[in-house]
C-alpha cells in the first residue's frame, strides 16, 4: 500500500475517496445498516480502485512529473453515477464512477461472448433481455484538464454553480468550465515579473461554499485574500485581505515558515474559514480582516524545537484540518500519529492517536497527552520521543455524523462516535 | 529526534545548549548560531535542486531565511562586502562541504567564513557576465548585484519555463546546455536575464495547443533583435544556430 496523500468524503458521506502517491484512487462505500442488528453502524469498505495519474516524464527538464494525487474533490452527484476530480502536480482529472449490475442476454446480431453472427443464420427477431450480474463498478475519465500549470497544483474546488472549478499552482490560479478541457481563465497570478522579487508563493485556494463569486487564496506569509470575480477578470487586487499582526515577542528566524498557510476550509456555513499553520489552526469571521475569532495551538510544544524541525525538514510539512457537519468542531493532525480535535464550543480539546495498537476494532480511543517538561507522567509522552515520521496530514470528517477519516501514512483509520 | 543526512545537530532555544553541544566547551553565541543557520539554509537551497523537481514553496521560505538573516547581519556590521576578484570554483567548493557547518567557534571570531561567502557571491556575478555562450541571452545586460536566492529563482525559472515548450524544440536545448545538471557548478553559471523574457514568450505560448514553426522564430528572433551588448555577439551565432534547426524540423 503506498503513501496515502488526499482523504475525502462526497457530499453524502456514503463515499470516501483516498488517494495516493502511486496515483492509485481507493474509493470506499459505507455498508448499508443492517436491519437485523439496527445498532451496528455501517462499515466503510472497498467499493472501487483505479489508477487515477501514472508518471509522466518531462523532457526538456529531463524530469519526473509525479503521479502522487494531490487532491481529490467530489461533484454533487446528479446522477446515478458520481463524479471526482482528482489532481497531481501538473493535470486535472475529472472521473465518472458508475454501477453495472445488469446485463443485456439475447442479441440477434452478436453471440453471448460477442462474436457477430453470421448474418445468414440469423432467422427471428428476439428483444434482449436484461438479466442481473454481479456488481461492477467502473471508473473511466471523461474529462483531462491539462497543461495549464507551470508549477505544481496544490488545491482544487469546485464552485457551487456546480459547472466551473479552479485550480492554484505556486503562483496562478485558474478557473475551469467542467465541460471545457481546452481552456482555461486565469484569475490569480502572482508571479512578479522578476523572479527576483520572489517572496511569496500561494499555498491554498477554494471557494466560498455558497457565494459562487468569491473564492479565497492563502499564501506563504500566512496571509488569506478573499477575491470576488465580479470585480475583474484578474483578481490580482483582493476584496479581503486577512492578516494577524505578528507577536513581536515571539519573533524568530522561523516567524515567516511557521506563520506559512498549509490549508485553508471554509465552514459549512460559509461564514467563516478556518487555517492551518504549522503550530496552530486559526477560525476567522469572513467579516473581520485584522485578527482571528478563535486560535487553536495544536503542538505549541515544538516552538522550542524549531530548528531541529527545520533541519530535518518537518518544519515543511502541509498539515490539513477540517470542520466537522455542524461547524462545531475541527480536526486536524500533529506527528507520532497523533490527531487533534477541538470543541469550539466548550473550548476543550483532545489528542488521539491513529495506530494499529491504539486501535482495536470497536475499543474507544485513549486521549493522548505529550509531556512538554518536568515529570513525565504515566501514559505522557515527553516530546523527544514523538516519532516525527509519523506525521497524519490528511484527515476529513463526514459531512453529516462523527465519522472521521484519517490517513497515517499508508494506513487509512476511520473512527466513529461511539454508541450509546 | 529524527535527523536527516547532517551531522551537525542544531541548537533549540537558549536552555538546551548545555546539553546539545557535548564537544564544543564555549556557549556559542547568538552569532554562531545565526552563522550555522545561514549555512544550513544556503545547503538545503543547493540540495534544492539537486532533487526531483524543487518545491517552490520552500525554496521561496528557505530564501526568505537567508534573507533575513543577510539583512540582520548587515545592519549588526558583522556582513562585509570585500571587493576581491572571482577566485574560481574554490569558495563554490568551500560552501558545499559540510565543513562549513562544523567550524569551530575560533573562526567564527575571526570572520574567516564571511569574506569567503561574500567572495562566492561576487564570484557568482563575475560568471554572470562572462558566461553567456551557452544560453540564448537578450539586450539587458547583466544587472546590479544579486543576491544568491535570486539566482535559485532563475535556476528554477529556467526549469519550469522549459517544460512548456514543445517536443520539436528540446533539441535546442540540448544544444545549449552541455553540462550536466548535476553539477554545482551547473546551479549558478547557467542563468541568466534573458529566461525572464523566455518565460513571457512562453506564458504567451501555452494557451496556442499549436504553434507553428514560424512562430516559434518569431519568438526566438525578438530578443536576439534587441541587443547591442557585445557579450552577446557570441550568442547571435548561437541563435542563428537554433533558427537553422527550427527551420530544417
Amino acid at each position: 500500500a503506498d503513501i496515502i496523500s488526499t482523504v475525502e468524503f462526497n457530499y453524502s458521506g456514503d463515499l470516501l475517496a483516498t488517494g495516493d502517491k502511486g496515483g492509485r484512487v481507493v474509493i470506499f462505500q459505507r455498508e448499508q445498516e443492517n436491519k437485523s442488528r439496527p445498532h451496528s453502524r455501517g462499515e466503510y469498505n472497498v467499493y472501487s480502485t483505479f489508477q487515477s495519474h501514472e508518471p509522466e516524464f518531462d523532457y526538456l527538464k529531463s524530469l519526473e512529473i509525479e503521479e502522487k494525487i494531490n487532491k481529490i474533490r467530489w461533484l454533487p452527484q446528479q446522477n446515478a453515477a458520481h463524479f471526482l476530480l482528482s489532481t497531481n502536480d501538473k493535470t486535472i482529472k475529472l472521473w465518472k464512477i458508475s454501477e453495472r449490475d445488469k446485463r443485456a442476454e439475447g442479441y440477434n446480431l452478436k453471440d453471448e461472448d460477442g462474436r457477430l453472427r453470421d448474418p445468414f443464420r440469423i432467422t427471428a427477431l428476439r428483444v434482449p433481455i436484461l438479466k442481473p450480474m454481479d456488481l461492477m463498478v467502473e471508473a473511466s475519465p471523461r474529462r483531462i484538464f491539462a497543461n495549464a500549470h507551470t508549477y505544481h497544483i496544490n488545491s482544487i474546488s469546485v464552485n457551487s454553480d456546480h459547472e466551473t472549478y479552479l485550480s492554484a499552482d505556486d503562483l496562478r490560479i485558474n478557473l475551469w468550465h467542467l465541460e471545457i478541457t481546452d481552456r482555461s481563465f486565469n484569475i490569480v497570478d502572482i508571479k512578479p515579473a522578476n523572479m527576483e522579487e520572489l517572496t511569496e508563493v500561494i499555498t491554498a485556494a477554494e471557494f466560498h461554499p455558497h457565494h459562487c463569486n468569491v473564492f479565497v487564496y492563502s499564501s506563504s506569509k500566512g496571509t488569506i485574500r478573499l477575491c470576488d470575480m465580479r470585480s475583474s477578470a484578474l483578481c490580482d487586487r483582493h476584496s479581503k485581505f486577512f492578516e494577524e499582526p505578528e507577536d513581536p515577542s515571539s519573533r524568530s528566524f522561523f516567524s515567516e515558515i511557521i506563520s506559512s498557510i498549509s490549508d485553508v476550509q471554509f465552514s459549512h456555513s460559509g461564514r467563516y474559514m478556518m487555517t492551518r499553520d504549522y503550530l496552530s489552526v486559526k477560525v476567522w469571521d469572513l467579516n473581520m480582516e485584522n485578527r482571528p475569532v478563535e486560535t487553536y495551538q495544536v503542538h505549541e510544544y515544538l516552538r522550542s524545537k524549531l530548528c531541529s524541525l527545520y533541519e530535518n525538514d518537518c518544519i515543511f510539512d502541509k498539515f490539513e484540518c477540517c470542520w466537522n457537519g455542524s461547524d462545531s468542531a475541527i480536526m486536524t493532525g500533529s506527528y507520532n500519529n497523533f490527531f487533534r480535535m477541538f470543541d469550539r464550543n466548550t473550548r476543550r480539546d483532545i489528542t488521539l492517536e491513529a495506530s494499529r495498537e491504539s486501535s482495536k476494532p470497536r475499543a474507544i480511543l485513549k486521549p493522548r497527552k505529550v509531556c512538554t517538561g518536568g515529570k513525565r507522567k504515566k501514559d505522557e509522552i515527553s516530546v523527544d520521543s514523538l516519532d516525527f515520521n509519523k506525521k497524519i496530514l490528511h484527515t476529513a470528517w463526514h459531512p453529516m455524523e462523527n465519522i472521521i477519516a484519517v490517513a497515517a501514512t499508508n494506513n487509512l483509520y476511520i473512527f466513529q462516535d461511539k454508541i450509546n | 529526534m529524527f535527523v536527516r543526512g547532517l551531522k551537525r545537530k542544531c541548537f533549540d532555544g537558549e536552555e538546551d545548549i548545555e546539553g546539545t553541544l557535548a564537544g564544543i566547551k564555549a556557549i556559542p553565541s547568538y552569532n554562531l548560531q545565526r552563522q550555522s543557520l545561514l549555512d544550513m539554509s544556503l545547503v538545503k537551497l543547493q540540495l534544492c535542486h539537486m532533487l526531483v523537481e524543487p518545491n517552490l514553496c520552500r525554496s521561496v521560505l528557505i530564501a526568505n531565511t537567508v534573507r533575513q538573516i543577510q539583512e540582520e547581519m548587515t545592519q549588526d556590521g558583522t556582513w562585509q562586502m570585500i571587493n576581491t576578484q572571482s577566485t574560481g570554483q574554490a569558495s563554490l567548493d568551500r560552501l558545499v562541504s559540510t565543513d562549513i557547518l562544523c567550524r569551530s567557534s575560533r573562526e567564527q571570531a575571526e570572520g574567516k567564513h564571511v569574506p569567503g561567502y561574500s567572495t562566492f557571491n561576487k564570484d557568482f556575478e563575475g560568471d554572470q557576465a562572462q558566461d553567456s555562450s551557452e544560453t540564448m541571452s537578450t539586450a539587458s545586460s547583466v544587472q546590479a548585484p544579486r543576491n544568491l536566492q535570486s539566482n535559485v529563482w532563475e535556476m528554477e525559472n529556467t526549469q519550469e519555463n522549459k517544460g512548456n515548450f514543445q517536443k520539436s524544440l528540446d533539441q535546442i536545448f540540448e544544444t545549449l546546455e552541455n553540462k550536466s545538471p548535476n553539477s554545482v557548478e551547473d546551479l549558478f553559471s547557467e542563468v541568466d536575464n534573458s529566461y525572464y523574457d523566455l518565460d513571457t514568450m512562453l506564458t504567451g505560448m501555452m494557451s496556442n495547443t499549436k504553434m507553428g514553426h514560424c512562430d516559434g522564430l518569431e519568438t526566438f528572433s525578438s530578443p536576439a533583435t534587441a541587443t547591442s551588448n557585445s557579450n552577446c555577439k557570441s550568442d547571435l551565432n548561437e541563435l542563428d544556430h537554433i533558427v537553422e534547426i527550427l527551420v530544417e524540423s
